[in-house]
């Protein structure tokens, strides 16, 4: 059904994170969806708690102070719909709150169905425990003491292709079925089906008086040839959501006044991303990233095609106790301007660790929290990538495909102590190539977005184009193979009001050309010696290229893809702090 | 603003539940006195399985295999004895492998249980039962000391506290570490060496309280037979002062280590009793706090890591911090004099 304004105003969301409630409230203002304002609070998910309701009031209340506007009433209830002037028409809320949740992964194939299976669980806030299968050499019985040990939240369930393979799906869903037999009747886990469709009716008989919550998806491999994740990353958001109503206070309520449409904030960001990507120009893809406490989760589309991962374990929370199974002390070293040893470094992750919800008061504080946050959306991102569509086309291997735009939230991003912090973070970590415009989600909307669009496909649309979100910088990225020093871009930006500014870039430069907030201009790009800007080696857009006006203007990133810094940390230090010199520190 | 709490008191009384994960068997009664080893509860979790797929093994379909196993569910076997024997003219037979218990029969297969897993229920507090959960566990009402740390190896002990520290900084050796020691629980600055550990696990201690534990010794101390519990961090820094008095004033006292795993989400802590005698119930801790003028605090993170103070008062607005982010801050008295503004999501009331 299309939306309309007519169907309602305005509307409050609420994104429910580990460790940050925010509320959100957006309205017609002169026949548009607009950004009014947020509030935000501690989250309650937690210890003493435990019940996610008290943070979901204080945000509200922290927005009703802002904005003046009562939205809870006297009963401690959403005024909804609007009365007199108060409350809100719509309401749609998003959580992320509490631990990752223990999944174990069941399908036939490692390669084939295994795979997409643990695909999907990294869609959600999913931590994989066990993995069933085929080329498992365990027995039935240890797999069954295995399932038992390891008490998965939520079980999985894949394999054979619609039509294939039945037998063996029984075998293993018998397996799966006598370990949540054996479990106590408290402890049954969610499952998941999103296998052979034929098998749909026997997993019903088998497995449906043995879970706490059965949900049926598409076959998430229809055929051998064919992954087909969207159906089965729609029943992933509704189990996951399912099962933190059986865990965590308050998700009942939030999820009523959602009108039952409660989501993964992932999955809301996901959704957005997608519709971007329908929107935007084809031949790119949309890219978002999220750097959060409890998270990393990249979202990426490519005409409506959506690829997304949440990475728990690579959030700069509790997560970065275990870190250093995913990348290595001096990986994240590299990036940091200060001359420190790898044991402070080491200390500090283990220390944050402890208390995730700190800030970074001190100059060496922030280095560290920086260079672990671009380090861990590198690894987050190079992770995702793999799972990318094979039709999607990159300049070379190793490298990301084009992305226009790229969305980043994160307060580490968003809320750095400058805005040229928040551009190399995201340079560093993402190494776009091409031209892209880079914007950042200084008011975390994109799960608000996300969840509204399912309802009113109008509001998402409307409040993008209103500038609610801050546009960073236009980001030219070259490929050059060349040694540095070597010029390998001329660049003419073309003012609208004539003025031209002129440069000449060499390979390892960064450059910022000031194209400020309201103005447009074009840009001009020579490239030299077979650099690549998009458009194949030594080619451009000899006409221009229009631009539009950003807090930092246009960027020119030719430090190389991927960027290589010099194995001699004091040299690496002076490379760093010469770029976060050129961006303003 | 909410704040987080952590309780450093020296007098208070605290509840806390211990449950089994499933129900089982409840020894303890209502007002008990409880010792923090005492067994309070078990249960039984069941042993391994084994699938045994007769019809596979007997060549026959599984409707014709149900006929020939001669077991039922809930049946107790005992090892060679026949699950199912075919009709062959030489029969062949299938024998359970061990001593077990048939859990189900059907479709050509027998699962059998054998062994069990006893899981027993550790009081971990000590004090009074005020509370029994049926068929579940017990609430235990503790009076005295209460000390809450950050990290626990998941033991539990008890014993006389020894201090081996003269000041919050001093660094533990394993020189330190001998024989006189063996049964105590050891109260220590830093930790950063991997034979101070070894060494106490060798006499052995009853338990080992740290301010700061290198995080290269945390694998180390994880597999220790002994209680560990780190009360301030993983970076170097000394214990914190609240601590150090209150447990250095308790010094040879019996105290508990009780280092249970945090988790944020339940609320475990690792957590330090001293059973002091009382004649009225001390006031209980408050678990819930926002953040005012005069409460105690710690400070988490650089600069002054771990120093306490007093919150003076809360800025208006936002305080620009030396790394340049604009935070939510508080003006707090540290114990050398020194008036320094702190972010709030960087303190912890202690109270």
């Amino acid at each position: 059904m299309p939306a309309s304004l007519i169907d309602a105003d305005s509307l409050l969301a609420v994104d429910v994170g580990s460790m940050t409630t925010h509320a959100t409230l957006f309205d017609v203002v002169e026949g548009h969806y607009r950004f009014i304002a947020a509030g935000q609070a501690a989250s309650t998910a937690a210890a003493p708690f435990k019940d996610i309701s008290e943070g979901v009031h204080q945000a509200i209340e922290n927005l009703q102070t802002i904005t003046g506007r009562k939205l809870i009433g006297d009963d401690h209830r959403l005024i909804m719909p609007v009365e007199e002037g108060n409350g809100v028409d719509s309401f749609t809320a998003t959580l992320s709150a509490g631990p990752a949740i223990k999944t174990a992964v069941v399908g036939l194939l490692n390669d084939v169905s295994v795979e997409s299976a643990q695909r999907l669980a990294r869609t959600c806030y999913a931590r994989v425990v066990d993995t069933l299968s085929l080329n498992d050499q365990r027995k039935a019985d240890e797999q069954i003491d295995s399932l038992l040990r390891q008490r998965p939240e939520l079980i999985v369930i894949a394999g054979g292709t619609d039509q294939g393979a039945s037998r063996s799906v029984e075998r293993l869903l018998e397996t799966v079925g006598l370990a949540c037999y054996l479990m106590p009747a408290d402890k049954h886990p969610a499952v998941l089906f999103a296998g052979n469709k034929s098998m749909v009716e026997k997993v019903k008989s088998n497995l449906q008086n043995l879970t706490s919550y059965l949900s049926i998806s598409p076959n998430l491999r229809p055929t051998l040839e064919v992954e087909d994740l969207q159906p089965a990353q729609r029943a992933m958001a509704e189990t996951y959501t399912q099962l933190r109503r059986t865990q965590m206070g308050g998700v009942d309520e939030l999820s009523s006044w959602a009108g039952g449409t409660l989501i993964p904030t992932a999955y809301a960001e996901g959704r957005i991303i997608r519709f971007l990507s329908q929107v935007y120009d084809p031949s790119k893809g949309i890219l978002g990233v999220d750097m959060g406490v409890s998270a990393a989760t990249v979202a990426a589309a490519f005409g409506g095609e959506l690829t997304l991962g949440v990475y728990p374990q690579l959030g700069l929370g509790e997560g970065l106790a275990n870190l250093l199974r995913y990348t290595s002390l001096d990986d994240i070293l590299k990036w940091i301007p200060l001359d420190l040893p790898a044991e402070r470094l080491r200390e500090y992750m283990y220390q944050k660790s402890l208390y995730p919800t700190t800030l970074p008061a001190s100059v060496e504080d922030l280095a560290m929290e920086q260079a672990l946050a671009r380090q861990n959306l590198h690894v987050a991102l190079n992770s995702l990538a793999k799972d990318f569509p094979r039709r999607v086309g990159r300049p070379a291997a190793g490298l990301m495909p084009y992305f226009e735009p790229i969305m980043a939230g994160g307060s580490v991003i968003t809320h750095a102590p400058s805005l040229g912090q928040s551009l190399l973070i995201l340079l560093d970590a993402i190494q776009p190539i091409g031209i892209t415009t880079l914007i950042l989600d200084q008011n975390n909307l994109m799960p608000a977005l996300g969840a509204a669009a399912q309802r009113n496909s109008i509001l998402p649309i409307q409040v993008l184009e209103s500038g609610a979100f801050l546009g960073l910088a236009t980001v030219v990225g070259p490929i050059a193979n060349t040694r540095p020093g070597t010029p390998i871009l001329q660049v003419r930006l073309v003012h609208q009001n004539g003025n031209e500014t002129r440069v000449e870039v060499k390979q390892g430069a960064l450059e910022l050309l000031p194209l400020p907030v309201g103005e447009a201009g074009r840009l001009y790009l020579q490239p030299l010696r077979h650099a690549d800007l998009g458009f194949g080696p030594g080619h451009t857009r000899p006409e221009g290229i229009p631009v539009t006006g950003t807090v930092l203007g246009v960027v020119i990133d030719a430090r190389g893809r991927p960027i290589r810094l010099p194995a001699d940390p004091a040299r690496c230090r002076e490379f760093i702090k010469k770029w976060l010199w050129t961006v303003g520190g | 603003m909410l704040a987080p709490v952590t309780h450093l008191l020296p007098l208070t009384t605290v509840q806390r539940e211990r449950l089994l994960p499933v129900p089982g068997q409840v020894f303890a009664h209502l007002d008990q006195k409880i010792s923090p080893l005492d067994v309070v509860g078990e249960a039984h979790l069941g042993g391994q399985h084994l699938l045994l797929d007769v019809a596979r093994q007997l060549r026959v379909p599984p409707e014709k295999a149900d006929k020939l196993i001669k077991c039922r569910a809930g049946d107790q076997v005992v090892k060679n004895q026949a699950i199912a024997q075919s009709r062959d003219l030489i029969p062949q037979t299938i024998r359970a492998g061990q001593d077990g218990k048939v859990l189900l029969v059907g479709g050509g297969k027998v699962l059998l249980e054998v062994g069990e897993t006893a899981i027993e229920l550790i009081a971990r507090v000590p004090g009074t039962v005020t509370r029994v959960v049926q068929d579940r566990g017990i609430e235990i009402t503790f009076s005295g000391a209460l000390v809450q740390g950050v990290w626990g190896n998941g033991q539990v002990d008890s014993g006389m506290i020894l201090p081996l520290l003269n000041s919050p900084e001093d660094v533990l050796t394993a020189k330190q570490l001998d024989v006189s020691q063996r049964g105590a629980v050891i109260l220590a600055g830093q930790c950063s060496d991997p034979a101070a550990l070894e060494t106490a696990g060798e006499l052995p201690v009853r338990g080992l309280i740290l301010g700061s534990l290198s995080p290269t010794l945390l694998g180390q101390a994880a597999q220790m037979h002994f209680p560990i519990i780190v009360v301030d961090g993983f970076d170097g820094r000394p214990l914190n002062t609240a601590a150090f008095k209150l447990l250095t004033s308790n010094a040879k006292r019996e105290v508990t280590v009780n280092a249970e795993i945090a988790d944020r989400y339940n609320g475990a802590r690792p957590e330090i009793y001293i059973p002091l005698p009382v004649t009225e119930e001390p006031p209980r801790p408050r678990e819930v706090e926002t953040f005012a003028p005069d409460q105690p605090v710690r400070l988490l993170r650089t600069p002054h890591a771990g120093a306490i103070g007093i919150l003076i008062n809360l800025k208006p607005g936002l305080a620009t911090m030396p790394s340049g982010l604009r935070l939510q801050a508080a003006e707090v008295k540290l114990e050398t004099g020194e008036q320094v503004v702190v972010p709030l999501a960087n303190l912890e009331v202690l109270g």
